[in-house]
């Protein structure tokens, strides 16, 4: 019988190795996977690239796994927003290596990476120093910028249901990067909300197939900071 | 008597408030656009656009058809929008993932994009997302891809900073968000189109003449 529900956080998160791409889902605190963060802080990998929107705020989560020294690098879109002064510090000292990414880039390299494209060309960010660099065409009218696909070893991810096959349904706008990292990384691990009974999500509703998730951890009470 | 005299020294500098800014934009609005409106001052369109003309409006983090910020109480932590405030989804709202949502966005299907800037170039570049090279901690976020993205971008801004130094101007000093797509400017003093021939006039906030105007624009005005 196939069983992804794992019965804790530390056996959700066994086998992460140091200098592991982990790929953090959430936009802002929505949809981010605040439990398995914390996991990941207590189970000890360093040398990590993180991949996620932002880059937290305030001492938890993602700040808090930044404070701790563990990432090396962290490719991102909006890194600086109200409370993150962990990331600020930690840049600004030299300490956190930054690559930033226009935010539909982001999201499409992910994409790419699950879906089989090495790269793609986009008009995202032609003619500006942020693409300084990467090859350029000129393709019709307009100039396009080549971008590579986005793989990750890990991704950490929040859903609202799941049954033990994996399949996930989210709720409001906590689906933002979910789905497309659960697509990109070859360890797929979700926090969820409820788990359901095999059958009793309606495959209509499903937006994460079962086949992109490998290890789910059970949290009803979630983690959600206003 | 002096009724009027305060009367005049009004009128002579009535700049607009955010909120008239706001109201100015929305009425440009027609029904049946979906529009994308960028933290800061664009966001507040949303609450001008008349009761009875129905606009969609997009965010970045996947939501299509929201509405007003949530009653007292009514607060859904799992819903917010870009600039990560709370919203309500109206009736014949759609959600979707970010890789989607920024396919909608940069495949050309959005009518609008409403963003906010440090500074328009009079050739309809836009730089707003850093204000210098040397950024101590830089964040650009969804500002390229809907700059490029949308079919028409508008820019809504302060028509100087705080020092009084022009937003319009010839070639932008900041780095650039992306080129030649602002086809129209909102500031608290004018409306102004970008053409191919270079800034037009639409419209002037009462009291202020066009060479006032152009005193505190850095490229030219067509006559």
């Amino acid at each position: 019988m196939i069983d992804k529900f794992v019965p804790s956080v530390a056996t959700a998160l066994a086998g992460v190795k140091d200098g592991a791409t982990i790929l953090v889902g959430g936009f802002g605190a929505v949809g981010q996977p605040d439990l398995l963060i914390e996991g990941l802080i207590e189970q000890g990998a360093g040398d990590l690239t993180v991949v996620a929107n932002n880059a937290g705020y305030g001492r938890v989560g993602l700040a808090r796994l930044l404070a701790a020294g563990r990432v090396r690098r962290l490719v991102c879109s909006y890194p600086r927003i109200p409370g993150s002064v962990i990331f600020e510090d930690l840049y600004r000292a030299g300490r956190l290596e930054l690559e930033l990414v226009p935010q539909g880039t982001l999201a499409e390299r992910l994409r790419a990476a699950g879906a089989g494209i090495p790269a793609f060309f986009t008009p995202t960010g032609a003619g500006t120093r942020l693409v300084d660099g990467k090859e350029t065409r000129r393709i019709g009218t307009r100039d396009y910028v080549l971008e590579h696909a986005l793989h990750g070893d890990v991704a950490l991810i929040e859903a609202w249901q799941a049954d033990r096959w994996g399949n996930l349904t989210y709720r409001g706008s906590s689906r933002n990067f979910n789905p497309v990292m659960a697509t990109a990384a070859e360890l797929t691990i979700a926090q969820v909300y409820h788990a359901a009974p095999l059958g009793a999500l309606d495959p209509e509703a499903i937006v994460t197939p079962g086949i992109y998730v490998d290890r789910i951890v059970h949290h009803p009470a979630g983690a959600l900071h206003a | 008597m002096r009724e009027d005299t305060l009367e005049i020294t009004a009128r002579a500098h009535a700049p607009l408030s955010r909120d008239q800014m706001a109201a100015r934009a929305a009425a440009d609005i027609p029904e049946g656009w979906y529009v994308n409106l960028g933290i800061g001052i664009p966001t507040l369109i949303a609450n001008h656009v008349p009761a009875d003309r129905e606009v969609i409006f997009q965010s970045e983090n996947g939501l299509l058809g929201f509405g007003p910020a949530p009653a007292a109480g009514e607060l859904d932590p799992f819903l917010i929008n870009a600039g990560k405030q709370p919203v309500t989804l109206l009736n014949g709202a759609a959600l979707m993932h970010q890789a989607d949502s920024f396919a909608m966005i940069r495949g050309r299907h959005l009518d609008l994009c409403v963003l906010g800037a440090f500074q328009v170039a009079a050739n309809g570049d836009i730089a707003n997302w850093a204000t210098s090279d040397t950024d101590a901690a830089p964040a650009v976020g969804g500002a390229m891809d809907l700059a490029l993205g949308a079919r028409r971008v508008w820019v809504m801004m302060e028509h100087t900073t705080r020092d009084g130094a022009p937003r319009i101007v010839s070639d932008c000093s900041y780095p650039l968000t992306a080129l030649g797509v602002v086809s129209r400017i909102y500031t608290n003093l004018a409306v102004i189109d970008i053409t191919p021939q270079g800034l037009r006039l639409v419209e002037l906030v009462d009291g202020l003449t066009r060479s006032e105007l152009q005193k505190v624009t850095a490229a030219p005005i067509l006559a």
